[in-house]
């Protein structure tokens, strides 16, 4: 199994997210935005946290436009997997491989801890390992994860089965830590091959680091 | 010619900014302010045959780049 983390300028989570992935066996090989090819026989693309561009703009507004994400969509719009992880998250977002947009936090603070998170749905790629409800210790760190989308297009998330994570505390309740329309942590596109979400699996890998809940998420790409 | 581009979070769309910065307004004393908006100003440089076509220009980096329009509005003013 064939992994594809494109590097922008100031990505700094690619080499945490290569060694989760190749901890499950997958071989991963880092690629800088400049390349506009995806190599033959990938089978998943992870877009890595980090502060692409600087934030500068917007998170994620100019990553957006870099030769590599012409070629993410290309991959994407023929069915391939692409998973965006914070910053990750926020520049499929920005290129409408996702729907919705980031806010700052509503305290505006930066917030880096362990948070829960409750799995709300099981049926796709990237979340099949989980239950439907099942709570996950995760971390997040992030200044503008307040994901936002109107009425409407939330009713369609809701409709379709796009939102896969929601934040809660250990028992279950929503604990929202950032002020996201409907506690959402993470969703996917309506034909559940792009996911996007703001808390990091890939720092959720070994006990020692305070939680391995991160290996049922990421496990669930391999065949 | 100038083109100043200003984005602000569209109208409904609570902005964490702006009520923060209304709460420390509060706080100091100032308590005619009943709102606050914090939005951002972007000054562009630029060379255009008549200021129309530099507006309808501008008006394309903004859906493009400029502003994110799921959650932000912007203005154009053209200055020569």
């Amino acid at each position: 199994m064939k992994i594809v983390v494109p590097q922008f300028p100031g990505t700094n989570c690619e080499y945490d997210t290569k060694y989760a992935f190749e901890r499950l066996g997958f071989d991963v090989q880092i690629l800088w935005h400049e390349e506009s090819l995806i190599p033959a026989g990938t089978d998943l693309i992870v877009v890595p946290g980090g502060f692409s561009y600087g934030d500068y703009l917007r998170s994620g507004a100019i990553a957006r436009f870099s030769p590599i994400m012409k070629a993410i969509k290309a991959y994407a719009d023929t069915g391939g997997y692409v998973l965006g992880i914070c910053n990750g998250f926020q520049i499929l977002l920005e290129s409408h491989l996702l729907p919705g947009a980031m806010k700052r936090n509503e305290n505006l603070h930066f917030v880096s801890k362990h948070q829960y998170l409750k799995v709300e749905n099981s049926d796709n790629r990237f979340l099949r390992k989980c239950r439907v409800g099942e709570r996950l210790n995760i971390p997040i760190a992030h200044a503008e994860g307040n994901y936002f989308i109107d009425e409407e297009s939330l009713e369609a998330l809701y409709d379709n089965g796009q939102i896969l994570l929601t934040y809660c505390d250990k028992d279950g309740n929503p604990d929202n830590p950032n002020g996201s329309v409907g506690d959402i942590a993470g969703i996917c596109n309506k034909e559940r091959n792009v996911f996007g979400l703001m808390p990091h699996p890939e720092r959720a890998m070994e006990p020692i680091l305070g939680s391995d809940d991160g290996i049922r998420m990421l496990e669930g790409f391999l065949s | 010619m100038k083109a100043i581009v200003n984005v602000y979070l569209k109208e409904g769309v609570l902005d964490p900014q702006g009520k923060a910065v209304h709460h420390a307004l509060g706080a100091l004393g100032f308590d005619s302010v009943s709102d606050v908006r914090v939005g951002k100003q972007i000054v562009l440089d630029l060379d255009a045959v008549s200021m129309q076509s530099a507006e309808e220009e501008v008006k394309r980096m903004c859906e493009t780049l400029l502003a994110n329009t799921v959650i932000e509005d912007y203005s154009v003013e053209i200055v020569q």
